[in-house]
């Protein structure tokens, strides 16, 4: 295959990927995520669920494909004090009659929004069909590290005459790598930062909602700290 | 520890009264089990070897001989399957975390047992964990 033809291959795929992710935006909210815990259900049946407090988020601008090229929404989540915002944020928030946020993230639509500027969105729309979500976040930071935390490699044994190398990545190598001698092979993995990427949990099983204090229980894991920012989605592959 | 958005969710888990014990007692625990449709009450008897962590997630092992094995049991307190506790046998113990019993072979598995004076349990004892 031409380097030409393999492009055109790969943009098309990144395209049919693309219109995925551009999926309608059924229901999504920007929360944070408050802790892990259990829940009993029917028949002492116990569930490791994460609690994250979702919304409510405000729709802080509506974006169209007229105005913008494409359609999307953007939401605001938690009030920033005013005297620390710019006056370009307290602005952009005016027009939505709110003030401004600490949190704003623009969800793309397939087709144009049926939210109004200004609208509320809380947890409420997940009640709705619901019953999957995908939870993005940023994990937790774990500086740098080696090969072992970072990928799972196996280190070396602990005895066998091994010094001072028990947690080493062993070879990088040899000199006929990829065949013309040219050295580590690109992408090769070794030790370096590791966390503080966005990460998604996908399809998580939305347990329960609690509408009065706003409250998404979700089973699983999520990326990040608690306390972390999260966004919280109906789930792409699983609805 | 927990956030008080937690104890929100937790609370309507948790039991009204949760049985008192401590380690080292010998123990009935009463389980519910369903078979098909029939429910039936079983009773796992045993010396309670460890109790762990707080809230809704704690537990307690119960360890026994069956045959001449040992089995270990570890159940959450707060499990509606959990119906009741009873104390058979006080054990005086000096440590948290009974695991030494597990090497113990014969005579030497039975702890001293727990005498209390008549004073002492007058006091009414109060459940381990608050709703």
């Amino acid at each position: 295959m031409s380097v030409i033809a393999r492009k055109g291959v790969v943009q098309s795929l990144r395209q049919s990927f693309r219109s995925e992710w551009v999926e309608y935006m059924k229901a999504a909210l920007i929360g944070t995520k408050v802790g892990m815990t259990r829940v009993i259900g029917e028949g002492g049946a116990v569930t490791t669920v994460t609690v994250i407090k979702a919304g409510p988020c405000v729709v802080t601008q509506v974006k169209s494909c007229d105005s913008d090229g494409y359609d999307a929404v953007q939401l605001g989540f938690e009030n920033a004090k005013p005297h620390r915002s710019t006056m370009a944020l307290i602005g952009h928030a005016a027009k939505a009659k709110t003030g401004p946020k600490r949190f704003s993230r623009e969800f793309r639509l397939q087709e144009p929004a049926d939210v109004n500027l200004g609208e509320v969105l809380t947890v409420s729309q997940f009640a709705e069909d619901v019953s999957f979500v995908d939870v993005v976040g940023t994990t937790k930071g774990k500086g740098f590290a080696g090969t072992m935390k970072r990928h799972g490699y196996g280190g070396l044994t602990a005895s066998h005459g091994v010094e001072r190398k028990h947690r080493s990545p062993g070879s990088i190598g040899g000199a006929s790598n990829l065949g013309t001698g040219r050295g580590v092979k690109k992408g090769k993995k070794m030790s370096g930062h590791m966390g503080c990427v966005r990460r998604t949990a996908e399809a998580l099983k939305l347990v329960d909602i609690d509408t009065t204090n706003d409250l998404l229980i979700v089973a699983g894991s999520v990326p990040g700290p608690n306390g972390g920012s999260v966004i919280i989605q109906q789930s792409k592959k699983r609805g | 520890m927990s956030s008080p958005i937690l104890k929100l969710v937790e609370e309507k888990f948790y039991k009204r009264t949760v049985p008192t014990f401590h380690v080292g007692d010998t123990v009935d625990v009463l389980t519910r089990i369903v078979e098909g449709e029939k429910e039936r009450t079983q009773i796992f008897n045993g010396v309670v070897i460890a109790r762990r962590s707080t809230g809704i997630n704690e537990s307690f092992v119960v360890r026994r001989l069956v045959g001449n094995e040992g089995v270990e049991r570890k159940f959450l307190i707060h499990s509606p399957n959990v119906i009741d506790v009873k104390i058979k046998r006080r054990g005086k113990v000096r440590r948290a975390k009974l695991y030494f019993l597990r090497h113990r072979i014969g005579k030497a598995r039975k702890l001293r047992e727990l005498r209390i004076s008549k004073s002492k349990t007058a006091k009414p004892e109060l459940a381990a964990a608050a709703v």
